[in-house]
């Protein structure tokens, strides 16, 4: 696939225009509601449906006009390809946004990199002193890595909302668009199907809730372990209590039920994406997409295994693979399929304002 | 081509297999019975002509299911009962309907409705544009499509096979009863389906444009079928040449006016176009030749089609001005646009002097008073022959749109007499073993017009019921 935004955008609002005079669909998600209030698609309007998409498919396998049918209508492909090119056009630096999402083996290079960078800082930098993981690197050289590796990788994705809220007309943000924002993501009700019964990813014209429930899992657990490293910051700052933690402290729960519940999702976000028809989603990120539900999935497993691991001498590999994972998905925020969570929140957000409107 | 595993193998040559019931047709009557009678018990396959793809005949297109009930069932709000059902069929069909299967199709398609959902068919509120439907029509989430595919999919659990690409090219009888029938699959050589039983529901003859224009006339040639191509009315005619009494008026059939850019088949739901109540229609020759404000969309909607094809080419266009545009459902292809009357006369294929000259004359009968685009507003012209009798407002404001009308036919009515059982009829009596349902059949309830999601309510019904008679004869 190209990176011609205006040829992506027309494909998309051609099948938009047929969607329009149907309207079969209107039941299934978001996407449809949104598209009867035009009659004709702006760009931005398309950008916004594309972010809106959750890609559960149920349209396509609906559809009367999909192929062999002349119409050749593959709406979720077609939001897809729109959606991806979203990311990239709009994330700043673009360079390093067409870089990583559709190479696969970009993102597992830039893994295997930074794990040997913090090898390296294990072996030639062990500080002196600490404790548990301290011990291996101070906790002073973890941070002058890491909050700056968070912090960038935010600026980059907030001049992209920038852009992208411009470009889709959203609004200053009100608590009630909030409100409906998360409550819709916090049950993923995009990819419940309208009926509940969940959408079409893996098993073709039968509903299933399998990638619904395996994608909360892995947000559900990515918010834990975020919540587990924010709560031991404010206990190493606040509280005068550095790591490390005993197993029944909010850290060590927190974190240890978020990585078991992201190992788990994508496992099973990996299998069902093998099951799925590539032809429905943006083919050319398809690698790009599997290697990072792979460095998820990493970043948790490593962190479960070095906790097992903890006073014995595997630490000094596990740390800095571990760390390695880390860097790897924090860098990469703007410049992988991490993105479309807050791409997709800033769309429901929007929704919510055009619902009002 | 064979794709359910638990009861038939690839390798079993058909001929060697007896069937309990062989069904003809593979849209949502014939899925109703094989699923009402695979549920009692039966041996059941399905022999459906179009490929995977194109499965579930016209189905495929609908989006909705007219059902009485006593009061708020599932997506249907308020109450909907038996006589104001059967009042709506009588006004359409001004009296050609048969009133004793009529009633119980009405009757039955309120038990339909919790069947359908038991058997995986999600509804959904009514449509956007569509308001006027929320208290008789429950409509499909996804469409018929995703009607057909859960119905293939609770009959596939239930073991029924099915064959695509299956073209049923004779029903063979031995006296009154049903032996087997004569299949190419996938334009292979003719096989034997034998069966102890058959359901009949592939569809009526409007895919076969030879005898469209028979039936019809030369000016069959220029419709545009709405729906599959697959129903070419191969089983009808066999069993009409084998002497089973039919019901229906071949010239008589389902057909609304739709955009002319529309393809020749299977261009759907999309093609329809709602303008006409804002427009003024002419023919080719820029004259009028209806009142375009008779009835609110959407029970006037199927008379266009009629009319349109009526007039030279079978070809008409609607004229509207900006003031218009936005008071309709998008159309599929963008209208003509011109600031000039004469300009889009030109764009359309037109006389645009005498396009101009019609619109002034309408313009000048244009009544000053209160335009209620939702409702039978009565601003009519004066002294204009047709007249328009509401929404009548001058065609003055540029930019100017234009759509090119034709006959899109979606099905045909001509069909076998069935029973109230649903059973085949032959002049000296019923078949011993042979039912009919759907769009084959419908002709008797509808002898002309239409009622907006009533061929799903007789395809239901009279599916179920020759699903419950066939298990029960081979029991």
């Amino acid at each position: 696939m190209s990176h011609d935004t205006n040829a992506l955008l027309q494909e998309a609002r051609r099948q938009l225009e047929i969607c329009n005079a149907c309207r079969y669909c209107e039941g299934f998600c978001s996407v449809f509601p949104e598209m009867t209030r035009h009659k004709l698609f702006a760009d931005g309007d398309i950008s916004h449906m594309a972010n809106l998409c959750h890609n559960c498919r149920g349209c396509y396998y609906s559809c009367q006009y999909s192929p062999p049918h002349e119409f050749q209508l593959n709406l979720p492909a077609a939001l897809a390809e729109v959606r991806q090119d979203s990311w990239e056009t709009l994330v700043w630096p673009q360079p390093l946004a067409r870089a990583f999402h559709e190479r696969g083996v970009k993102i597992m290079a830039l893994l295997v990199a930074a794990t040997m960078a913090m090898l390296w800082l294990v072996i030639n930098l062990r500080s002196e002193g600490g404790t548990g993981f301290y011990a291996y690197m101070a906790h002073n050289l973890m941070v002058a890595i890491f909050l700056p590796a968070f912090l960038l990788p935010l600026v980059s994705v907030a001049v992209g909302l920038r852009r992208y809220w411009r470009l889709t007309g959203g609004k200053a943000v009100v608590l009630a668009d909030l409100k409906g924002a998360f409550a819709s993501a916090a049950r993923m009700k995009n990819l419940a199907g309208g009926h509940g019964e969940g959408c079409n990813f893996e098993r073709e014209d039968r509903y299933s809730n399998a990638r619904r429930f395996a994608h909360q899992a892995v947000m559900y657990g990515f918010l834990l372990c975020f919540a587990s490293t924010s709560v031991a910051t404010l206990m190493h700052y606040l509280l005068a209590m550095p790591a490390p933690y005993p197993l029944f402290s909010p850290p060590k729960l927190l974190g240890l039920s978020g990585g078991v519940l992201m190992v788990l999702g994508t496992g099973e976000m990996i299998r069902l994406k093998l099951k799925s028809d590539p032809d429905l989603g943006s083919r050319r990120v398809w690698g790009g997409e599997m290697a990072f539900i792979l460095l998820l999935g990493l970043t948790a497993a490593t962190g479960l295994v070095l906790y097992a691991a903890s006073g014995t001498a595997a630490v000094g590999l596990l740390l800095p693979l571990h760390l390695g994972t880390v860097l790897t998905l924090f860098l990469l925020m703007p410049f992988s399929k991490m993105v479309h969570g807050f791409f997709r929140l800033s769309a429901l957000i929007i929704d919510e304002q055009k619902k009002r409107a | 081509m064979f794709c359910c595993k638990r009861r038939a193998r690839q390798s079993d040559p058909p001929d060697s297999i007896l069937w309990d019931v062989v069904i003809a047709g593979g849209g949502n009557a014939a899925l109703c019975a094989a699923i009402t009678a695979a549920e009692a018990g039966a041996r059941v396959i399905i022999l459906e002509g179009a490929p995977k793809p194109y499965r579930g005949g016209n189905s495929r297109h609908t989006r909705n299911f007219r059902c009485m009930h006593e009061g708020p069932l599932s997506v249907l709000t308020d109450a909907y009962l038996e006589e104001e059902y059967y009042n709506d069929l009588l006004l359409v069909t001004k009296g050609k309907t048969d009133e004793h299967l009529a009633r119980l199709a009405i009757r039955g398609s309120q038990e339909c409705l919790p069947w359908m959902e038991a058997h995986g068919v999600r509804f959904q509120p009514s449509l956007s544009g569509t308001l006027s439907l929320s208290r008789t029509n429950a409509f499909f989430l996804g469409g018929g499509k995703a009607l057909v595919n859960a119905y293939y999919n609770t009959a596939e659990d239930l073991g029924v096979t099915v064959v695509y690409d299956a073209q049923v090219q004779h029903v063979h009888l031995e006296g009154d009863r049903f032996t087997h029938m004569e299949v190419s699959v996938a334009g292979g050589p003719v096989q034997r389906f034998r069966g102890k039983a058959a359901v009949l529901a592939s569809g009526g003859f409007q895919s076969d444009i030879d005898w469209l224009i028979r039936a019809w006339g030369p000016a069959a040639a220029n419709f545009l079928i709405r729906g599959t191509p697959y129903n070419r009315g191969v089983v009808l005619r066999d069993m009409l040449e084998q002497g089973c009494q039919s019901v229906g008026d071949p010239t008589q059939c389902h057909a609304v006016a739709i955009d002319g850019r529309a393809p020749k088949f299977d261009g759907g739901i999309c093609t329809r176009l709602d303008c006409v109540p804002f427009s003024i229609v002419v023919n080719r020759d820029c004259a009028r030749f209806y009142d375009e404000g008779e009835d609110t969309w959407p029970k006037r909607y199927a008379i266009w089609g009629r009319l349109v094809a009526a007039q030279p080419d079978q070809v008409g266009y609607a004229i509207i001005d900006a003031k218009s545009i936005d008071l309709f459902m998008p159309s599929v292809f963008p209208a003509m646009r011109a600031d000039t009357i004469e300009e889009l006369g030109a764009k359309l294929g037109l006389d645009g002097q005498r396009l101009s000259r019609t619109v002034a004359e309408f313009n000048a009968a244009c009544r000053p008073g209160s335009f209620h685009p939702t409702e039978l507003d009565g601003l009519a012209t004066e002294g204009l022959d047709p007249p328009k009798t509401n929404w009548a407002r001058p065609i003055e404001k540029p930019p100017f749109y234009g759509y090119q009308l034709r006959t899109g036919v979606t099905f045909t009515y001509l069909g076998l007499k069935v029973s109230d059982r649903a059973r085949v009829q032959m002049p000296d009596g019923s078949l011993t073993n042979v039912w009919s349902a759907g769009e084959m059949i419908a002709g008797s309830i509808l002898g002309q017009g239409y009622l907006a999601g009533f061929g799903m309510t007789i395809g239901t019904v009279f599916g179920r019921i020759a699903g419950q008679e066939a298990a029960a004869h081979v029991a």
